[in-house]
């Protein structure tokens, strides 16, 4: 098994997602504070084989979401994103 | 149930096995009944959880198979070696037992008729499975949106769904199948016989032109390399949508 | 409490007894891999390790130079926070010992740093006196990318996110301070005698 198979994406944690918002999250847009893109949740990479949960900026790898728990309290850290948009995407 | 509702939090719930059915050797579909299942979108998937007598959890997702329209929720899983949740799923599991699980889930990697096409589906191997349950729903919702599979297996007798992807493909307004063989084919193979590539995609997919609406979803590395694929042919990247399945999806 | 699924059991090795089990663990027979970024692959003729102080680099070793160092064979048992443990896995490195010797230094803990953006903190005490390695060899070959080749830290008395793959240097340090999981509400230190995963366990 190659590491690269390690990469999933955004879909891979939609269910630890619900767990924080009662939004459906895969489809919020996310930006990235390194490179300044904005993706979908859903198309960033995901890493889940972890300590945590890590969401990555697909275009410059820089740590979007950082997911932890601890027993039954699931904490959501924002190291490198900016913001986070639900609802239908604008066209800013 | 065509749309799901918007959904409060997601709970975990109990579905009890009703039908298993072996789709080819290593792949199981398990057929649910979930009560108050809120309904689904194509795409989405459940995460499922498994319990040990002396508390031990390993937790893994699945695409939904069946479509929205069908009462009883599918997911189709494929056995992996070494793979503790998919070796008890595809080996142990009988009917009557019962599954914990939590869903729907997802939003980004859904298609419903009404968001229109052309549609072209990428599959690899057990990333198939999201993509049937859109091509179910397809059907159920009597779509004749333009549609093209094209559908990665190491072998013909590892197609899943091969003979309903047949019916589907023969129908009026079917979507048209394209599989490709990668590791070996029956005597007298006339069509791919090689991973996906760009060149293939050229041949088959949509013109980038028309504005397809894209679901590639399989392994990293076959999701990968297909979206760069369609990229080049003029795709725009936000157009294709991925779903990477890990190597421990058992 | 979660229901139970009649006949799973999981992947754990059989079950026994045993000593060397630090509590809530399990034993696997695997090696399983697990990231918190994409693989990174530096050329060997591009890496370097270094030992850097909060002003400069004190010492900074190629690839080459790094493997002429003397290094020895070790057998340990490893322990990752997500609950599995791995006995008498063998490798191959250099001691932490080795790489500091000549290093005047008032340090008290170190800043471990990898390739990407992944750190990890220790205290200097707990990789002095054969206790701690740069692995640059598994089980008799190279170390594999995926395992965090060519070289990682190896510190087997702590959890294993300590061991940071694809190390490139660590930073002595004055202090401590909490490196990538730490900073996410993992352990300072993390002995898994203790039990030590969380911060404040």
């Amino acid at each position: 098994m190659e590491g690269e198979e390690l990469r999933l994406d955004g879909n891979a944690i939609a269910g630890a997602l619900g767990e924080v918002f009662v939004e459906e999250m895969t489809s919020a847009r996310i930006a990235c504070e390194g490179c300044g893109s904005v993706e979908s949740v859903g198309a960033e990479h995901a890493y889940v084989q972890a300590p945590g949960i890590v969401l990555r900026c697909t275009h410059c790898d820089s740590a979007l979401l950082v997911m932890t728990r601890t027993g039954s309290r699931m904490r959501i850290w924002f190291p490198r994103s900016r913001w986070l948009e639900t609802g239908e995407p604008g066209n800013d | 149930m065509a749309r799901a509702a918007v959904r409060g939090r997601l709970n975990w719930t109990l579905g009890e096995v009703v039908e298993l059915i072996d789709e080819t050797p290593r792949v199981r579909s398990i057929v649910l009944d979930v009560p108050d299942w809120p309904g689904h979108r194509a795409g989405q998937h459940v995460d499922l959880r498994l319990t040990a007598e002396d508390g031990y959890q390993a937790q893994r997702s699945y695409s939904i198979a069946s479509s929205p329209e069908d009462a009883r929720l599918t997911i189709t899983v494929e056995g992996l070696p070494d793979g503790e949740v998919s070796e008890y799923l595809v080996g142990e599991l009988r009917r009557g037992d019962k599954l914990e699980l939590r869903g729907p889930i997802g939003g980004f990697f859904v298609w419903e008729a009404v968001s229109g096409g052309p549609l072209l589906l990428v599959s690899g191997g057990s990333g198939i499975v999201p993509l049937m349950s859109m091509l179910r729903h397809r059907e159920a919702a009597d779509a004749t949106i333009p549609t093209k599979l094209v559908s990665s297996s190491r072998s013909w007798d590892e197609v899943i769904y091969r003979d309903e992807l047949e019916r589907l493909a023969a129908a009026a307004n079917g979507p048209e199948v394209i599989h490709t063989l990668t590791r070996s084919q029956p005597p007298g193979w006339t069509g791919y016989a090689r991973r996906v590539d760009g060149a293939m995609l050229a041949e088959v997919a949509w013109a980038a032109s028309s504005m397809p609406m894209t679901f590639v979803c399989g392994p990293t590395s076959f999701v990968e390399s297909v979206a760069a694929a369609l990229v080049l042919l003029g795709y725009p990247a936000t157009s294709v949508k991925t779903e990477r399945f890990g190597p421990t999806g058992g | 409490m979660a229901y139970i699924s009649r006949g799973f059991r999981g992947k754990r090795a059989k079950e026994r007894e045993d000593a060397r089990l630090p509590p809530g663990q399990y034993l696997v027979d695997g090696f399983p891999v697990l990231s918190a970024g994409p693989t990174p692959h530096t050329p060997l003729d591009e890496w370097t390790f270094s030992v850097d102080d909060e002003a400069a680099t004190l010492k900074t070793w190629s690839w080459e130079q790094f493997r002429a160092l003397p290094s020895e064979e070790i057998r340990v048992d490893i322990s990752c926070v997500t609950k599995w443990t791995k006995l008498d896995t063998a490798w191959e490195g250099v001691a932490i010992d080795t790489l500091l010797e000549g290093v005047e230094h008032r340090a008290t803990h170190l800043m471990a740093f990898s390739d990407g953006d992944y750190t990890t903190n220790l205290p200097v005490e707990d990789v002095l006196d054969g206790k701690a390695w740069v692995a640059f060899a598994y089980d008799g070959q190279p170390l594999e990318a995926e395992h965090g080749g060519p070289a990682r830290l190896l510190v087997p008395h702590l959890y294993f996110w300590k061991s940071a793959k694809w190390v490139r240097g660590f930073r002595l340090m004055d202090h401590d301070e909490p490196g990538f999981w730490e900073s996410y509400g993992y352990h300072i230190y993390g002995d898994p005698w203790r039990e030590q995963r969380y911060a404040g366990d």
